[in-house]
């Protein structure tokens, strides 16, 4: 396991978490996430063969509802905070995504 | 507030037999937060009209022995759950203006009960925090000492109900928001069991750990916001349809047949003094009440806090994606000539969201990575297991495990925001509950010697918060910390 987070490491998480980092934010990631991290691997002493991880605590199926159509939200209604809605025809607008 | 009842079954009580007015009462505690939260700033929002023109809706068509059991209540609302027409941000820039469209099923419940939202409180960013500090929107200030953090990140929660600025308030607790700021505020603070209260309308942080609790100034109250919020909801597909028993009949006083485990091993280093004299002090209290106290391991404690943040950030990673410019308010401008779909995203939430989001983004991000999943990622998730099997061994044989909820009282702002690994220690003794997906509870036990607050906390079998509001009603019925008010 990596113990030291490289200048790459975080352009590349940044860039998957779709996150424009300043120069000094990148500064201050590398060395806060590799901190954390290092104390983080502690979890790695331990031998953990054949455990079951837990993904949540649920005991049971949890509450289901029959699948049945039921008012929900108007077009207008979720339309109503978006940055740049086309609330004629109904669409959230984005700038162009391919060149 | 003088002449005027106080606490939520008193207020409710007064409204119900016509005593007081709910107008008049919301007026009192609308002048309240009018006289301290310009030095506290635990509101984000503060709703006269709309509090004012539903106390005057239930002033007149309260009916003779209504029966709803939040009648007139004035409750504050933590700024992440969502209310319908008014502002929620979640304390959040990317929020900053966001309306949501529909109410929380909690709010929908409260309202049900005949309570009164009174405002919105300000939080750490997407309660992402233990000291209220990464709000967008400026630290809280904790009323004993307006120069000590509240606590966090339910901080304005905390504080509004410890200065009487609600009756009550709303948090929520994914790794101790709801029971951490209580406990520096000096009032009660109850997570519920993992999926006893719905989170539909929550603005999700962690998916596996989050859950919704109320903060009171005591335990009946808390017990009594429960029994409004509790149940099954065909919204949130989490919740559980486990039995909702009558918590306010669980609270007899008699405490004799309870057996409460004590981690001896985890409460070494790092635990202020006075806290631990305290917490030993509460003991000698329930033992000469007749609990029987005994020892317990939980072997796998110190790795709680590395297995929670790897886990939270993860999940964080994922839900927080949604902040993405599209549909909820903030969008940066881009020049139309180099606009792109992916620059709109970075560029936006770069903006959006402060330090302490993109770190746990960042590091979430890290840890669902290709390479790092089975490293960080799925080893925590194995940890947890360990982690929650502690718990289930030790509750064959104790009904109830006590440790401080916080290692000390609350800390000075500014001390811990620049070392996150250190903020993040804060969270020793209350991330397990999340982890595990117990009940726990923080209630007032005593102060320091410069009178800051300290809580006791006591983590419950799953869906035995019966048990666990009959401890700590007990425990507060024989002291009286939860009488003392803060000097503001």
């Amino acid at each position: 396991m990596p113990s030291i987070l490289t200048k790459e490491d975080v352009d590349r998480v940044a860039e998957l978490a779709r996150l424009e980092l300043t120069e000094s934010e990148r500064e201050m990631f590398i060395r806060q996430l590799t901190d954390i991290l290092v104390y983080a691997q502690q979890v790695c002493e331990l031998d953990t063969t054949g455990v079951v991880p837990t993904t949540h605590v649920l005991t049971n199926q949890g509450t289901l509802r029959p699948d049945e159509t039921r008012p929900s939200l108007s077009r207008k209604d979720a339309l109503a905070s978006a940055p740049d809605p086309d609330t004629e025809k109904g669409f959230f607008k984005v700038p162009k995504v391919i060149e | 507030m003088t002449g005027l009842p106080q606490g939520v079954c008193n207020i409710r009580d007064a409204v119900a037999t016509g005593e007081a007015s709910a107008v008049e009462i919301c007026q009192a505690y609308l002048n309240r937060i009018d006289t301290v939260d310009k030095a506290l700033n635990a509101f984000n929002q503060i709703e006269y009209d709309t509090a004012l023109e539903r106390a005057a809706a239930i002033d007149r068509e309260r009916v003779p022995n209504d029966s709803r059991l939040l009648l007139g209540v004035p409750i504050a609302i933590k700024d992440n759950i969502c209310t319908r027409g008014i502002r929620t941000t979640g304390s959040s820039r990317i929020l900053e203006s966001w309306v949501p469209p529909y109410d929380a099923t909690v709010i929908e419940r409260l309202q049900n009960a005949g309570a009164i939202v009174i405002g919105k409180t300000n939080c750490d960013e997407f309660a992402m925090g233990s000291s209220n500090e990464n709000s967008a929107f400026g630290p809280v200030r904790n009323p004993w000492n307006l120069e000590r953090a509240p606590g966090g990140s339910s901080g304005g929660s905390a504080v509004a109900v410890a200065t009487e600025m609600a009756a009550a308030s709303l948090g929520s607790d994914t790794g101790g928001s709801v029971r951490q700021p209580a406990a520096l505020c000096g009032v009660v603070g109850l997570k519920p069991t993992y999926g006893r209260v719905s989170r539909y309308g929550l603005l999700a942080f962690a998916s596996s750990l989050d859950q919704i609790g109320p903060l009171t100034r005591t335990v009946t109250d808390a017990a009594r916001m429960l029994a409004v919020i509790a149940g099954p909801d065909p919204s949130d597909s989490t919740t559980s349809d486990e039995p909702i028993p009558n918590y306010l009949k669980s609270l007899t006083g008699k405490l004799d047949d309870l057996r409460i485990g004590v981690p001896r091993n985890i409460l070494g280093e790092g635990v202020d003094d006075k806290v631990l004299q305290a917490f030993d002090e509460a003991l000698e209290t329930l033992s000469s009440l007749g609990v029987k106290i005994r020892e317990i391991e939980l072997p796998h404690a110190q790795y709680a806090i590395p297995t929670y943040y790897l886990i939270a950030t993860a999940e964080a990673s994922s839900n927080l994606a949604r902040y993405d410019g599209v549909r909820y308010t903030s969008r940066v401008d881009l020049d139309p000539k180099v606009a792109s779909l992916s620059l709109m995203y970075e560029k936006t939430r770069a903006q959006g969201f402060g330090a302490e989001v993109k770190r746990r983004i960042m590091l979430g991000t890290y840890a669902l990575s290709a390479g790092y999943y089975d490293a960080y990622y799925l080893k925590a998730q194995q940890v947890r297991t360990l982690i929650k099997s502690d718990y289930d061994t030790a509750f064959t044989e104790v009904d109830s495990i006590l440790m401080p909820t916080s290692p000390t009282a609350a800390f000075p702002l500014g001390k811990r925001a620049h070392d996150p690994l250190e903020m993040y220690l804060a969270d020793v003794f209350t991330v397990s509950a999340n982890l595990a997906g117990l009940p726990a509870i923080s209630v007032p036990c005593g102060f320091t010697s410069d009178r800051l607050p300290i809580g006791l906390q006591c983590i419950g079998r799953p869906f035995d918060e019966e048990s666990l509001l009959r401890l700590a009603h007990g425990y507060e019925q024989a002291t009286t910390w939860w009488t003392e008010t803060p000097p503001i």
